[in-house]
């Protein structure tokens, strides 16, 4: 309860800081600080000390799960505010209103990690769209921009409206918003009717645009590159990751495989394996980094949909591990493509021997996005597939997903060779003592992590 | 009226919706076709609700059964009503860029 109140105040605050804060540069500070705050209300929240008391009815369900991947959500904002802050100050003259809206953006994600009521994942689904509709759009002369707004917009309000008749044809068959009477529809043998059916198919397709999962994914690619490179890495790592944890919120019941109305099983391995092959083997054929990540970002959705797959407690664990994972390595490499003058794959030609420190963080982000051993992205890949190993059915998936695995190792290598064994003058913008600090933390963060997950996943006990 | 009629109707509206949303290529007409969706959904949850809630007025006036259908429709006309704000925003920075509100005008542009 901590975090939504609290981040829909500081929201506000950011707004009128912009009356009365006329030094652009402060306003990063009085962001981080607002963020930080964020932070320990939150953690203070999982551990028992919440500062609102308010019978919620049920509408909203606080548990360990739910607040453990908010400090994540939260933290990556602020590692990402305190890397990139200066150059969101740079991307256009309404800094404290950017900021603001950021700050509704993770009140949307506190509302998604907690709902109970469908109402609540639909205005969730709303606050974290919203301000991101508008965050895209921010460079207002360039067409790339407004061309990743408009698709944005028409794209997300479209995938709320199939939501939408999704809840409402739940609601015509149970007579209930409560998250228990999806979860036993999602979970049931027999006699669930045709229109409960059909509700939980729409609100699948629905979340599977939000997660950009494959079928539903075409609008991903335009709009992560058509956005300005800032805003794009908070959209691929904590809104994504948030959408994830709504979407395993909703769908978290024990399904009994065979007798089940529909074999939930089979549609989502269909989704898995579509959003794997396309976004691996497209992310092959990309000339610009930015592109790459935003098919990249499609593949590493892939994996994150196998915690829906095996809805078990180590899938739980794993989605948290990879968000993180993820979130801090694509944070990264976002925070250094910012830094480039050119972002095409020559644009990082002999990086390493005029920003060595940058281009061996860079590899560190790269190889833990590879799921390569030591880094963090390799435990979180390992529990995602160990988890689909303990549900015993399914196995060649898994297969199927290493070798996807090795695919995306390709084109996260390229970049790695650009910048260490081609020859070339990479070009950047003025690197900071204080960002170069800031990439070693988070590169340490995951190398620690690879090496003794036990240290973050200890905390994971819910 | 039974409740099919209702279903029938606002599954009509919806496909109209989605029908127009994938062929249109004005942006606004695209706009007016999503709001229709959202407007078949609201129906349909006033059906429901009044499906719910009808049988048990007649067994207690004072019932609040399948009252929440009606305060959901509420809430989706106050996010649409935000969600245009942004939406005509967005169309208007893009009309003042180049002249036109077709989707696939920026396609071309950019290569």
């Amino acid at each position: 309860m901590n975090a939504i109140i609290l981040s829909a105040v500081l929201g506000v605050v950011m707004m009128f800081s912009s009356v009365f804060v006329k030094n652009k540069s402060a306003l990063k500070h009085i962001a981080a600080a607002g963020l930080l705050v964020l932070l320990i209300a939150n953690i203070a929240d999982t551990y028992g000390c919440s500062l609102f008391k308010i019978d919620l009815h049920n509408m909203l369900r606080f548990d360990k799960f739910g607040l453990f991947f908010n400090t994540i959500g939260i933290g990556a904002t602020l590692i990402y505010v305190v890397l990139s802050g200066r150059d969101i100050e740079k991307s256009g003259n309404y800094v404290a209103e950017y900021f603001a809206l950021i700050f509704f953006v993770l009140c949307g994600l506190t509302l998604l990690t907690s709902f109970g009521n469908l109402l609540m994942l639909f205005i969730g689904i709303e606050i974290l769209s919203i301000p991101l509709y508008i965050l895209t759009g921010s460079d207002k002369r360039n067409l790339k921009s407004n061309e990743a707004a408009i698709k944005y917009f028409l794209m997300g309000s479209f995938s709320t409206g199939i939501m939408l008749m999704g809840i409402a044809l739940i609601y015509g068959g149970t007579g209930s918003f409560q998250l228990e009477v999806v979860r036993s529809v999602f979970a049931s043998y027999k006699g669930v009717s045709f229109l409960e059916i059909a509700g939980l198919l729409f609100l699948l397709v629905a979340m599977a645009f939000k997660v950009s999962a494959a079928p539903f994914h075409f609008w991903t690619p335009d709009v992560y590159d058509g956005a300005p490179s800032v805003f794009t890495s908070f959209m691929a790592t904590v809104v994504k990751a948030a959408a994830f944890v709504a979407f395993i919120r909703l769908f978290d019941a024990r399904v009994t495989e065979t007798s089940a109305a529909v074999d939930w099983k089979m549609l989502f391995s269909i989704l898995i394996i579509s959003t794997l092959l396309i976004g691996n083997i497209t992310a092959v054929f990309q000339q610009s980094v930015k592109r790459m990540l935003a098919y990249s970002s499609i593949a590493q959705a892939g994996f994150m949909l196998f915690a829906l797959f095996s809805l078990n407690d180590m899938a739980k664990e794993g989605l948290l591990l990879y968000a993180a994972a993820y979130s801090l390595a694509t944070i990264g490499i976002f925070a250094i493509l910012i830094k480039m003058k050119d972002v095409s794959f020559e644009g990082y030609n002999g990086l390493a021997k005029t920003q060595p420190l940058l281009a061996a963080t860079n590899t560190i982000f790269l190889l833990s996005l590879a799921g390569i051993p030591l880094t963090a992205g390799f435990f979180a890949k390992y529990y995602m597939l160990a988890s689909v190993i303990k549900t015993g059915s399914y196995t060649w998936l898994v297969i199927f997903a290493v070798l996807f695995a090795a695919v995306s190792a390709y084109y996260y290598f390229r970049v790695i060779q650009a910048m260490y064994f081609k020859n070339g003058e990479a070009q950047t913008d003025t690197i900071t003592p204080g960002f170069k600090a800031g990439m070693v933390i988070v590169a340490a963060i995951i190398v620690i992590v690879g090496i003794l997950p036990q240290t973050i996943l200890n905390w994971f006990y819910f | 009226m039974p409740i099919q009629y209702y279903i029938a109707l606002a599954a009509c509206l919806f496909c109209i919706g989605i029908i127009g949303v994938l062929t249109r290529r004005n942006a606004i007409i695209i706009f007016m076709c999503i709001e229709l969706m959202l407007n078949a959904t609201n129906l349909l949850l006033v059906a429901f609700s009044k499906m719910y809630h009808g049988p048990a007025f007649a067994a207690d006036a004072t019932s609040t059964a399948g009252i929440d259908g009606q305060l959901f429709v509420f809430f989706i006309m106050v996010v649409a009503a935000a969600e245009v704000s942004v939406g005509l925003a967005i169309i208007v920075m893009m009309y003042r860029n180049v002249h036109s509100v077709d989707i696939n005008f920026l396609n071309r542009l950019k290569n």
